[in-house]
């Protein structure tokens, strides 16, 4: 549990350049409205935007995420002064938070438009492309700690591959992201000409958990509140994590790379140990597996640290973090939303200096090459 | 412990509040129903900026379907994660052993009162006429 801080920030607990240094690996920019995207999306899109808009896989009309529990998601000191919702202004939040918290590199998520989840899947597409390009020109281009990500919805298996060479041609993105929540579980044959395509061009696969598919989000069915959705968060990137390695995505693509987003790391522990005490009894259904899955989530699987644990007890997160492996995680804040972590005051147990600057800072390089 | 007048009870609205610098502190005074409040302008929990919370109502539930709201504004909801905390005295609500918000004593005082004490207004003259909100540090 977090101790009473009632004291201002000494000196040397105040972020200096020297001291902090970090890559934060979720940070969410906004549009600042539709029309941001009109020079990148073609106009018959345009109009497709205006009159039908999203065409989703959730069941009900406004079942979608916003508000939840705090409009937009967001933190409430994240609204831009001079308008428009949070995240959409970058010189805010440059001063809100890059500035401050020292941030080398941010690496951008766009959750706008629920974009993997369009059912129109050529809408899809034009939409991720736009959003692909605007990432750039509204973000990277204006501040180079920005980095952009291709977006490309998996279910549009072909779109997603001409998007992905489109945007390799371009050379500035760091990571494919696909969506968590797809038609089918990541590791179905059907995505693997994007895992292949992913391994050539040495790209991370980013899993940014959240979104809406056509599942229920939990294996019980549609939760009731929205503190017990925030849950389900963990039990569908358990379930992802799963399907990737028993399927044999890793065994297949041994160069691989994949990052789980937002989904915390808790739960990751039990899921491997589960995963090869089960596997010792049942290998003979699944002998394409070479090794043990906790050897392919060592070496081809990294977690962001956001929404992180708080045991009651600092040792535990000590354990869960060694469990987990020092070198498995990567900072994340998930800025401007209401969950959000200081890097600062998010670890609530001790770290060393080697400890720290692996999590904050050169797991990330490592897996992003920056 | 020193008096720092640091604002005109008519400065801050209800529902408002006013950000100060006391001897290096970030103190944030709340108006609520009438009452001011002093707090440390900052979260246990992460440090966020309380002068961004939102001032709530308690919400309590003897029995799933049957909602009351009491004590309206007197609850501060941390604007990043949302803990809540007790305006009077700083306490969380969730574990009020163990955390809790700093908070200071404050009092109102008419300037015409304040002017036979030994105490200087920090920002601004003292207007007789006017009250005064009053922070101990
Ligand atoms: S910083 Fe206030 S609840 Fe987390």
């Amino acid at each position: 549990m977090s101790e009473v801080i009632d004291r201002p920030l000494r000196d040397d607990e105040k972020p200096a350049p020297t001291r902090l240094r970090i890559v934060d690996c979720d940070v969410h920019p906004s549009l600042h409205s539709f029309d941001d995207l009109n020079e990148f999306l073609p106009k018959r899109w345009q109009q497709h935007l205006r009159e039908y808009g999203s065409h989703l896989r959730t069941p009900y009309l406004f079942t979608t995420p916003y508000p939840r529990s705090s409009p937009l998601i967001a933190r409430r000191d994240a609204w831009p002064p001079t308008g428009g919702p949070p995240g959409s202004d970058l010189a805010f939040m440059q001063k809100q938070h890059l500035d401050p918290l020292d941030v080398e590199f941010g690496i951008l998520q766009v959750l706008d438009l629920f974009i993997f989840s369009q059912q129109n899947l050529e809408f899809g597409a034009a939409i991720q492309r736009a959003i692909n390009d605007w990432q750039l020109a509204f973000w990277s281009h204006r501040d180079p700690r920005l980095k952009a990500s291709i977006l490309v919805g998996q279910d549009g298996t072909d779109l997603a591959i001409a998007e992905i060479e489109r945007c390799a041609r371009i050379g500035e993105y760091i990571q494919i992201n696909v969506s968590p929540r797809a038609n089918e579980p990541l590791g179905r044959r059907r995505y693997w000409p994007i895992y292949e395509r992913a391994q050539e061009l040495d790209l991370p696969l980013g899993i940014h958990v959240g979104g809406y598919g056509g599942h229920a989000p939990t294996g019980g069915g549609w939760p009731s509140y929205y503190v017990e959705e925030h849950q389900s968060n963990a039990h569908t990137i358990a379930a992802q994590l799963a399907s990737l390695v028993i399927e044999g995505v890793p065994e297949r693509f041994p160069k691989l790379k994949f990052v789980f987003i937002e989904g915390g790391f808790g739960w990751i522990p039990s899921a491997v140990w589960r995963m090869d005490q089960h596997f010792e009894r049942f290998r003979s259904e699944v002998p394409h597996l070479k090794r043990k899955p906790s050897e392919y989530v060592r070496e081809h699987f990294w977690f962001t640290t956001q929404p992180i644990d708080e045991p009651d007890e600092a040792r535990h997160l000590r354990a869960l973090i060694e469990w987990v492996g020092i070198d498995r995680l990567l900072f994340s804040s998930d800025y401007p939303h209401w969950d959000f972590d200081d890097p600062r005051f998010a670890f609530k147990t001790p770290l060393t200096e080697v400890e720290r600057k692996k999590i904050f800072s050169t797991n990330a390089r490592a897996v992003y090459k920056f | 412990m020193a008096r720092h007048i640091v604002a005109r009870t008519s400065e801050i609205p209800p529902g408002g509040n006013k950000v100060v610098d006391i001897a290096g502190r970030d103190i944030v005074v709340f108006h609520v129903n009438g009452e001011f409040f002093a707090l440390l302008n900052r979260c246990p929990h992460e440090g966020a900026p309380l002068e961004k919370a939102a001032c709530v109502a308690r919400l309590t539930s003897p029995e799933p379907g049957i909602y009351e709201r009491s004590r309206v504004g007197e609850m501060l909801r941390c604007p990043w994660h949302g803990w809540e905390f007790d305006m009077r005295n700083g306490q969380s609500w969730f574990d009020p052993k163990r955390v809790k918000i700093r908070s200071y004593p404050v009092a109102v005082e008419r300037g015409d009162e304040l002017r036979k004490g030994p105490y200087v207004a920090e920002t601004f003259p003292v207007h007789v006429k006017d009250s005064y909100v009053i922070v101990e540090v």
